[in-house]
């Protein structure tokens, strides 16, 4: 620590004294490594044999490349009752991610439409009705909503998963947007108004060719989100619509005798491989979404 | 904001909310009085709407399934958020001093944030595997006797959930906080480094609170991250050993769907929403009192 007598050192970043910049990459990189190495065991554990991983250690690469348990998580290993695989699993996965971020990111786009531009009484109840919605946890929701879908006969069906979700995502994604459409410029709403644009003309001429950077952070967002939850799917998605998540767990869970840890790992990548694939590829944009507060913030 | 504009226009907004009001209304506020009024209620497998007070919370709170799991909640919180919020900030504060690679150690730090809680706790449950996980590596590296069983030792697993939540979340917080950074006024840096003001008294006194938004969003993040905290315990240790690691969220979905006792789950649903309500809420107030003060 530097004393007020001392002589003035050479001037340098005082917030950078204590650690010099070696320091400051050692540690990053350190935490870099740290970060890698569950999806490093991962991918290494599921290329190796069962003769390997008891032989070898967690770290070690595999010697011979095998690829039949990766074969057998897609296509044969028990997820309970049935013995098919996780590729159920992944065409669920699909058809609940799918057509659900497609809807919650439409219905969230008019909501926040026309919560923003238009004074419309009570909106702003509605609103933050909404955002205190949106920090509910699923748990308090869920016997309500149980009761809810078999009653109008959407319990343990796709469109039932799918509603579910979209409710879900409804006060995310309108947050988002609402926030968005606050940020163009009042005159421009005014200049489309006065050229006779009308409610549905301003949106869809104007304002949503403007919000193809929202609609995609929201998108990936949502279809991290989606792909990756476990709970709505486990409770509305009944064994037919089970999403690859609420497979996985089963193909873990419920092996009896020797657990097989390279058809384990070669299952949980598969798992994994859309969200990082969506999140390799467009990072930045994920990294702008929760930035932006997108995260029920 | 907003401008006068013609009433059809107006009209035709209103009507645009309506489907979304009946589902918010039905959904977050019929659904939750719905949830809380059971919690009042005899219900077991099926609702039964006799009232019975307060008995079902009582139950609840001398049922010892229900301590431990609140028990390891409080636990969860108390070592997950500060140090996710450490890790965090000293990696965003790394990452502020501009660094070569920035952009390979944000895609690197918040990857974890993109895979599910579920292989998010089956990856670290075989990484902690006693057997061949990292106590093996250890082993195999002539630490003979090491060994690390913490996940199937009743009194140390939750710290392995804790670890693996800290693993998934680190990098949004370096995210969040990052971003508030970097809206810190240069004047501010410059003048820390004319007072020569040490390094980690400027960031605890001056740059800390000059981010308290961004880490008051952070904070909730975790705190929700907490109440939440489901998938994650499913898929590592399932609960046990025992009830060791068991959390209100899986106490509540246990307690709905197996054990059929809706309404003692219908109280511990409550309860958890009291707790997210006391986190939530202030939030919101803070944020929108702020808007308003700067408009």
């Amino acid at each position: 620590m530097t004393t007020a007598n001392a002589p003035a050192p050479v001037r340098r970043n005082a917030l950078a004294a204590p650690l010099s910049r070696v320091l400051v990459y050692v540690l990053l990189i350190a935490a870099a490594i740290v970060a890698l190495v569950p999806l490093y065991v991962m991918i290494v554990t599921a290329f190796k044999s069962m003769e390997e991983i008891r032989t070898g250690t967690l770290l070690s690469l595999p010697h011979a490349f095998s690829f039949e348990h990766w074969w057998k998580a897609w296509n044969s290993a028990c997820t309970g009752l049935r013995c098919e695989g996780l590729k159920v699993g992944f065409v669920n996965s699909f058809l609940i991610t799918i057509p659900s971020v497609v809807l919650a990111i439409a219905a969230g786009a008019i909501t926040g439409y026309a919560l923003s531009f238009w004074r419309v009484r009570f909106a702003n109840v509605l609103f933050t009705v909404m955002l205190i919605g949106g920090f509910f946890p699923y748990q308090v929701l869920i016997y309500p909503l149980v009761r809810i879908t078999s009653t109008i006969g959407i319990f343990n069906s796709l469109v039932g998963v799918i509603a579910i979700h979209v409710v879900f995502a409804l006060p995310v994604v309108t947050l988002l947007f609402r926030n968005y459409f606050a940020s163009i410029p009042i005159d421009l709403f005014k200049a489309a108004r006065v050229d006779g644009a009308g409610y549905w003309r301003f949106f869809f001429s104007i304002l949503l060719p403007m919000s193809v950077p929202m609609i995609a952070v929201a998108g990936i967002l949502q279809v991290t989100f989606i792909w990756n939850d476990y709970i709505v799917g486990l409770v509305f998605g009944g064994i037919n619509y089970a999403p690859m998540t609420v497979q996985l767990n089963n193909i873990v869970h419920s092996t009896y005798g020797e657990r097989e840890y390279n058809v384990e790992m070669a299952a949980t990548l598969l798992t994994s491989v859309i969200p990082l694939l969506v999140y390799f590829t467009s990072g930045r944009w994920f990294v702008r979404g929760v930035a932006s507060g997108a995260v029920k913030g | 904001m907003f401008v006068r504009s013609p009433s059809s226009s107006r009209l035709q907004a209103a009507l645009t909310l309506v489907p979304v009001a009946f589902v918010v209304l039905s959904v977050y506020v019929g659904g939750v009085l719905w949830a809380v009024g059971i919690s009042f209620t005899r219900s077991s497998m099926l609702p039964n709407y006799r009232f019975a007070g307060f008995t079902q919370y009582i139950n609840l709170f001398s049922n010892a399934r229900w301590q431990v799991s609140l028990g390891n909640m409080a636990l969860f919180a108390v070592i997950f958020i500060p140090v996710t919020l450490l890790i965090g900030y000293s990696m965003a504060a790394m990452i502020n001093r501009g660094v070569r690679g920035e952009n390979a150690l944000r895609t690197i730090y918040l990857y974890p944030f993109a895979m599910s809680f579920i292989v998010t706790g089956l990856v670290w449950r075989w990484l902690l595997d006693p057997n061949f996980g990292i106590a093996d590596v250890a082993r195999k590296l002539s630490f003979e006797n090491a060994s690390f069983d913490w996940i199937v030792n009743a009194d140390m697993a939750i710290f392995t959930i804790i670890i693996a939540a800290i693993w998934h979340s680190s990098g949004l917080v370096m995210v969040v906080l990052l971003a508030g950074l970097r809206g810190v006024d240069e004047d501010l840096w410059k003048a820390i480094r004319i007072e020569g003001i040490p390094a980690w008294k400027a960031h605890l006194y001056i740059i800390m609170p000059s981010i308290g938004a961004s880490i008051a969003t952070a904070m909730v993040l975790m705190s929700l991250t907490v109440v939440r905290m489901f998938d994650v315990v499913v898929a590592m240790t399932g609960g046990g050993p025992g009830i060791a690691t068991d959390v209100p969220a899986k106490f509540i979905i246990d307690h709905m769907f197996e054990r059929q006792q809706v309404g003692l789950a219908s109280a511990a649903a409550t309860t958890l929403l009291l707790l997210v309500l006391v986190i939530a809420v202030p939030l919101l107030y803070l944020k929108n009192r702020r808007k308003g003060a700067a408009q």
